[in-house]
């Protein structure tokens, strides 16, 4: 019953401003039948001036505020064309003819007046039936176009695939509920329509295509040649694919990471990675909560991850340096100021927590909270997102285990942590128990670090984290 | 039509909450009257939006009761910049709207009630309609002064304003709507209305600020419940129809097929602030460094919300060239938005030579270019 031709239009009502009525088309033959389908606009159609409506209220001038469509574009029935404002009201203008704009007879804040030209439709020669349409079921995202038929004075909106289906059973258009904008009448509609009448639903035409069955599509019981004999035959529709490539320039995060990590790549990078049980932090942990709560703080692992990395950078200071652009002089940096990845609607961000060394477990909590709440309201300052020397990624709360982080320059090491999961191990008395398991993978700059001292680093963290207790013997 | 069977649902359940025994039949005559069960200005805007989509209101008018947790809540074609302290509402937490119809800046909070009269194209009449609101609230206190302005505002005592009003033309569907002060916070209201703005030019429609007043500062007995409940007792009068009003979720999405797209798309960023008519920002930086101020012309065309061009003024050397150049280059084409340039500049200074004069320099310059924005 359809012939699928598609070509699609993108409404000119703008959601971005920045879109434009981009008209593009491709024509997928299935029929078998010959049908010769109009697919561009004839140039040398009646040029139409389209004149600004009434507005209501007397109104006979207007401020054009916005152009929806540009010189060129072409325009369907009912598209949107510009918003103009009067008193406070905004009016969107629609075409009334399907066509191309050949011109706009006003810039953005002109005074338009009722009455007079607001722009120039090209009217394709022979319009009416002639323009094709992409039919119905496509989601949101598809444009459709529609022709406007008189019918005996009723006027009814469907497309012409619609209307043949319609013919064919010998429906009246105008005795169908129309289920779609405007109440125009789908596809559905008339097969509804048909249910109810005849108690089955009758196939298309026996001319149209026979289309391999897909698995998953709609079933249509036959035209019963012989009515006991009801064998359900997939009657799909051919995948009509209507999406587009977008190209969109590369802008705030992304440049942002484009910037980062194009530097981080100059960075011999290598990995270590480890496990680690966390069983006893987990206990002490769900001890320590409800005391962090009572002093209004949220306290989840990392502040413990961090202070142990301070600990350990204590220890192993070049981990908290920083290779100058010539590689000719390294600074060890006094100052713990230990990043978190933090994931927000926008991208990767990456706040510090200034001077670890002198923070206790419970500081470095109550400002990771007050990073995090600023960081999902979008509004952490610059001095939290600069100066970092040390970085951790907590990518466990989303999911892996082990990950290959990439180290945010001008560091020179970062670890990111998989999630905890619980799996069985053994004890020194070669008993199985269950433990909380978590991965811990470092990255370091190996033109600076070599891989001893990443695992010792590693190892010394790993220990304070395995045995929280041992971390107060170090605590300054 | 997608909405009546949904709708006939709805009605039934508003049997239930409010008069068992009314049948939808009654109501469904000539005119209906709803009300938002949500005060999420996203929401409550999405359901405008829907109904003006949607409905058909040839056979049947409708009258949209509402309120808003605090928000402000900006006309189609205004700037946010030029019309509220954007610190200020990021600092209390107060949502910002732009909604599709004209006029000016309002702030909503729940002492504010807002009406929408919706009406065919050819119907739309915006007198009749304040001259509605104005008989009920006579009715309910005819004591009270309030008349309507031929700027469709309704003032009270003569001078003070407790309504504006703004609408929306489609091609076959119109609205209008109008707020109604009863009993809003108006510290928070002039505080917040005041942009420290200086220095933007732009064409985007100004507000016209006037003074406001209180329902309540006018007569203590009144409550937002009571004046809803006459608003809708005249409309139904008006109508003939009962005077029932339905209550409606703006997150059903059974009810209102495509709800959730329209309220997500109120909240992007694109329409709030990338629909911002183009405008410049012509402005001088006093940045105190050291022992000196140095003053720092900076000259900037916003379009779409983005920074089309991007001009600072420092001193020679100031920075080193190819920073300054890199720091151009990265603002030119960004949001005009603190976070975004935030993230922006941090990230530059991740690659740039790890000098402390130079990064004490480059934070003082960016921090004071994201306090304009």
């Amino acid at each position: 019953v359809c012939i699928h031709r598609v070509r699609s239009c993108s409404s000119i009502r703008v959601i971005k401003s920045k879109s434009v009525c981009v008209f593009d088309k491709s024509a997928l033959k299935f029929s078998h039948q010959q049908r010769l389908f109009r697919t561009s606009a004839v140039s040398c159609g009646q040029i139409v001036q389209f004149k600004l409506s009434d507005i209501g209220e007397g109104i006979t001038e207007v401020t054009v505020k916005e152009w929806y469509i540009k010189e060129g574009d072409s325009v369907s029935q009912f598209d949107s064309i510009c918003e103009v404002q009067s008193d406070k009201a905004s009016v969107t203008i629609t075409s009334r003819y399907d066509g191309v704009i050949r011109k706009l007879h006003y810039s953005i804040d002109d005074i338009a007046f009722v009455g007079k030209p607001l722009v120039d439709i090209e009217i394709d020669a022979s319009k009416g039936v002639a323009s094709e349409e992409d039919v119905v079921e496509t989601p949101p995202m598809s444009h459709e176009e529609h022709t406007h038929q008189e019918i005996k004075g009723h006027k009814t909106l469907a497309t012409p695939a619609v209307r043949r289906l319609a013919m064919e059973n010998n429906i009246k258009l105008s005795e169908v509920v129309g289920t779609g904008k405007d109440n125009r009448i789908l596809k559905e509609d008339i097969l509804n329509y048909l249910a109810k009448q005849t108690g089955a639903i009758l196939p298309p035409s026996p001319k149209a295509e026979i289309v391999p069955p897909l698995p998953k599509s709609e079933t249509v019981p036959t035209a019963p040649k012989d009515k006991a004999l009801k064998i359900p035959v997939p009657v799909s529709r051919p995948i009509v694919f209507s999406g587009k490539d977008k190209t969109e320039p590369v802008t705030g995060f992304q440049k942002a990471m484009v910037k980062t990590m194009s530097a981080a790549l100059k960075i011999p990078h290598f990995g270590y990675c480890d496990e680690i049980d966390l069983t006893q932090l987990v206990q002490l942990r769900e001890e320590l909560k409800p005391l962090a709560e009572v002093r209004g703080v949220k306290l989840s692992f990392m502040p413990f991850f961090i202070k142990a990395a301070s600990l350990g950078l204590l220890q192993y200071p070049i981990l908290n340096a920083s290779l100058d652009e010539n590689c000719k002089n390294v600074t060890y940096k006094a100052s713990h100021n230990i990043g978190v990845a933090m994931d927000t609607e926008q991208g990767l961000i990456v706040p510090n927590v200034k001077n670890v060394q002198v923070c206790s477990v419970f500081d470095i909590a109550a400002e990771l909270n007050r990073l995090q709440s600023l960081g999902s309201a979008g509004q952490l300052g610059t001095s939290d997102l600069t100066g970092g020397t040390f970085t951790l990624s907590n990518i466990g709360t989303i999911g892996g285990t082990y990950a290959k982080p990439v180290i945010l320059p001008p560091e020179v090491a970062i670890g990111a942590l998989g999630k905890i999961q619980v799996v069985p191990r053994f004890n020194g008395k070669g008993e199985v128990f269950r433990a909380q398991i978590m991965n811990v993978s470092w990255s370091a700059d190996h033109r600076i670090i070599d891989g001893a001292t990443m695992a010792r680093f590693s190892n010394l963290w790993k220990s304070y984290v395995e045995n929280p207790a041992s971390m107060l013997l170090d605590l300054k | 039509m997608v909405l009546q069977p949904s709708l006939k649902n709805c009605l039934r359940l508003s049997c239930v909450l409010r008069t068992p025994k009314a049948g939808f039949r009654s109501t469904a005559r000539g005119a209906l009257i709803i009300q938002s069960v949500s005060n999420d200005v996203y929401q409550n805007l999405a359901v405008e939006d829907w109904i003006h989509d949607h409905m058909d209101l040839e056979k049947r008018q409708v009258l949209f009761l509402w309120r808003n947790s605090p928000a402000v809540v900006i006309g189609r074609h205004q700037n946010p910049w030029q019309e509220c302290d954007l610190r200020l509402l990021r600092q209390k937490n107060i949502k910002l709207a732009r909604r599709r119809s004209g006029g000016g800046t309002v702030y909503h909070d729940l002492g504010n009630i807002n009406l929408t009269f919706f009406t065919t194209r050819k119907k739309y009449e915006r007198m009749e309609n304040l001259k509605l609101v104005v008989k009920a609230l006579k009715a309910l206190r005819p004591q009270l002064d309030i008349h309507v302005t031929d700027r469709y505002d309704i003032l009270l005592d003569r001078h003070y304003k407790i309504s504006g009003t703004a609408a929306k033309l489609g091609r076959t569907s119109a609205y209008h709507h109008c707020t109604l002060l009863c009993n809003a916070d108006k510290f928070v209201l002039s505080s917040v209305l005041k942009s420290p703005y200086k220095g933007l030019k732009s064409n985007a429609t100004p507000s016209v600020p006037a003074s406001v007043k209180n329902l309540f500062d006018e007569d203590p007995s009144l409550t937002s419940e009571m004046l809803l409940d006459a608003i809708a007792k005249e409309y139904a009068t008006q109508h003939q129809i009962d005077h029932h009003i339905t209550l409606i979720n703006p997150a059903d999405e059974t009810l209102l097929p495509g709800i959730n797209n329209k309220t997500k798309e109120l909240q992007t960023w694109e329409w709030v602030y990338g629909k911002t008519p183009k405008f410049s920002v012509s402005t001088c930086l006093n940045m105190a460094y050291k022992d000196s101020v140095l003053d720092v012309k900076v000259n900037m065309d916003v379009k779409h919300g983005r920074i089309e061009v991007c001009n600072i003024d420092l001193p020679e050397q100031w920075l080193p060239p190819a920073l300054y150049s890199e720091l151009v280059k990265s603002l030119t084409g960004s949001k005009f938005c603190p976070n975004e340039t935030t993230t922006l500049v941090t990230t530059l200074l991740r690659v740039c030579p790890q000098d402390d004069e130079l990064h004490s320099r480059w934070n003082l310059l960016c921090e004071n270019m994201i306090m304009l924005m």
